[in-house]
């Protein structure tokens, strides 16, 4: 066996986008698609040959070689879920905002993670995905004693979920420029745009650094940041530096965009992308880690 | 002869007004403006950053004063009136609302880009679930068509707000387009409305009263006009209006234009007038506190800052992308050097 079989929880947009970057994997192979009504996703899953359930998480109890759960459903639910996914013997790879694990950052802190401690590994939030390692970045030059990042989201980007629990994307995101970024503090604001036609996905971050940042600090930052863009677009193609570090005293401001790959969702919801690119290159991580044990 | 309306007046000069001076109040200035206001007979009074809880930020400017100092000093001094604090989903949170709340604050004015009011379920829900009243407002309503209007203004409705504002946040509205607004809600909302006006093309005023005609029990203004880009419907001529047209609002009319005069005046940086940027911003209709980032970037950049404030209009741009302007003057400060280049090599 050369692949690791995994399931879907949730037949949503994400779980769907998830479905077609799975197919492109050289590590997973999707055996189970599963929601809790008959749903287009679900019908979606079934004509690309995918077995589909609509028994909710019980379903991968029925099937012995599923290794990996993406949860693709929103925080409550993952916190029912979760102790079903343990005992079926399966990791989860976290979507939501419920963060019963580690946050994973794949560019950031993949290497650092304990695989064989961890069963429930968050992805944090879409804006996370995409600031918090510019954070890290900076981080690894320059102490950070703040951080601050404006994600913005075209309104059709943002499905009914982060809209009605708007306070979850702050507050994670809020955490991980600290617990994953490094920074001594942070602060997460999202702003929804309705513009149409929608907006690409654009993210700013500014920095405060202790220390003097002067032209030779700015520069190892310049090329940190560069470096860190370049193990990013590793599994997000469409990340790039929209505006390169523009450096004010002690502050550091930089701009990136998101444009997503158009899997299922439109290439302006790099949102969705991003964090969908971030769960398959951790679960890819954990499959490699299996087949190689 | 036919009884008096009462119009509750909310003062949002120690909020909105904060915008003026970047958000740099003074503990004493907190005092001495809500003791003033409250002795002068107003009953509402708006405090806290521009941008409301969690908006002291890089992006939207730094506050002189933490969130506990402003709401704690006036709540000390409020006497018998009400806090409001205002909340924007996405930058502000529930815990820094419920903090404010036990600092005193009884009001949230949970405030959301018209286009957007799905996104205040969670924070209207949870401050009527910690006991405050909840005025919901459509900022920038002018996006919206009257069908839109009622269809949003009904979802904060149903979510449990006690008030529903309508915001001019650009000032560029008319008395008749403020008018058929709340004349159509007024037949399809049940509970009271409100208007917050914004005097870019010199209309706050005429809006307000046009509001208040129509239908609106609740009026904003803010002392010697200030607020966000062109600034707000002036507190002391907003209530001699009002008192003209027979409205009662509780407020002493001349009391109130002394505490204008000799408290609020001396700290505005400069005189509250309809400069020409405030005047595009009113004309083009892009959001209001926009102005002093995007006159900073334009200094920062070499640019003429009418240029910034039309392209975050034509990019449609909305409240809380103050941090935008940053990416537009870059990029309106590398195509002005890619053609000074061309023309050097010529």
């Amino acid at each position: 066996m050369d692949k690791i079989n995994v399931a879907i929880v949730g037949p949503g947009n994400i779980g769907s986008d998830l479905m077609y970057k799975i197919k492109r994997s050289r590590y997973l192979n999707l055996v189970l698609m599963t929601g809790i009504v008959e749903s287009e996703g679900l019908k979606r899953a079934a004509a690309l040959g995918i077995k589909t359930s609509t028994k909710g998480v019980e379903a991968i109890l029925e099937d012995d070689s599923i290794r990996i759960v993406f949860e693709a459903t929103s925080a409550p639910a993952h916190i029912q879920n979760a102790p079903v996914i343990r005992q079926a013997g399966c990791i989860s790879i976290d979507l939501t905002p419920a963060a019963l694990g580690p946050y994973v950052i794949p560019a950031v802190n993949m290497d650092q993670i304990d695989w064989s401690q961890e069963d429930d590994l968050n992805m944090v939030t879409c804006g996370g995905q995409a600031t918090v390692p510019i954070i890290a970045a900076i981080q690894r030059v320059m102490p950070v004693s703040y951080g601050e990042i404006v994600a913005s989201i075209a309104s059709k980007a943002a499905g009914p979920g982060t809209r009605a629990n708007i306070d979850e994307f702050t507050e994670t995101t809020s955490k991980a420029i600290v617990k994953v970024g490094g920074a001594k503090s942070g602060k997460a604001i999202i702003v929804l745009n309705p513009a149409d036609p929608p907006v690409m996905m654009q993210n700013t971050i500014f920095a405060e650094v202790e220390g003097v940042c002067d032209a030779e600090k700015q520069e190892e930052i310049r090329a940190s940041i560069q470096d860190m863009v370049a193990s990013i677009q590793q599994y997000v193609p469409g990340y790039r530096l929209k505006v390169p570090p523009i450096f004010e005293d002690n502050r550091v401001t930089t701009i990136i965009q998101v444009e997503g790959a158009g899997d299922f969702l439109p290439t302006y919801a790099g949102n969705l992308d991003i964090i969908n690119s971030a769960a398959i290159a951790t679960a890819e991580r954990v499959a490699e880690k299996m087949l190689n044990r | 002869m036919e009884k008096k309306k009462f119009i509750h007046f909310c003062d949002v000069t120690l909020r909105d007004g904060s915008y003026g001076i970047m958000h740099q109040y003074t503990k004493e200035q907190v005092a001495q403006i809500t003791k003033g206001l409250s002795q002068v007979g107003v009953k509402l009074i708006e405090v806290g950053h521009g941008d409301g809880v969690g908006g002291s930020t890089i992006t939207y400017g730094r506050s002189l004063l933490s969130e506990e100092e402003m709401f704690r000093t006036a709540a000390e001094n409020k006497g018998d009136a009400e806090l409001m604090l205002v909340c924007i989903p996405g930058i502000g949170t529930m815990e820094e609302v419920t903090k404010a709340h036990a600092n005193g604050v009884q009001w949230a004015r949970v405030a959301v880009h018209a286009t957007e009011s799905d996104v205040t379920e969670q924070h209207i829900k949870q401050c009527k679930n910690i006991g405050m009243n909840v005025a919901a407002m459509l900022s920038t309503c002018h996006v919206l068509n009257l069908e839109e209007t009622v269809m949003h203004a009904k979802r904060l409705e149903s979510y449990g707000a006690d008030v529903i504002y309508l915001a001019d946040s650009c000032g560029t509205m008319f008395p008749e387009e403020v008018k058929e607004r709340f004349t159509l809600l007024k037949e399809h909302v049940q509970v009271p409305l409100g208007f917050h006006g914004h005097n870019n093309l010199t209309m706050a005023i005429a809006n307000s009263l046009a509001a208040a005609e129509a239908g609106a029990d609740y009026i904003d203004g803010a002392c010697r006009g200030m607020g966000a880009g062109a600034g707000n419907a002036q507190s002391e001529v907003l209530i001699g209006c009002l008192k003209r047209k027979q409205y009662e609002t509780g407020v002493d009319f001349y009391q109130l234009m002394d505490l204008a005069e000799e408290v609020v005046e001396p700290v505005l940086q400069r005189p509250q007038v309809v400069r020409n940027m405030a005047l595009v911003i009113g004309y083009v209709g892009t959001y209001g506190s926009f102005l002093l980032h995007a006159e900073k970037a334009a200094k920062k950049y070499g640019l003429d800052p009418r240029t910034i404030i039309e392209e975050l209009g034509r990019r449609k741009m909305v409240m809380g992308q103050e941090d935008m302007i940053v990416d537009v003057a870059y990029a309106l400060a590398q195509e002005k050097e890619q053609k000074e280049r061309a023309a050097q090599k010529e």
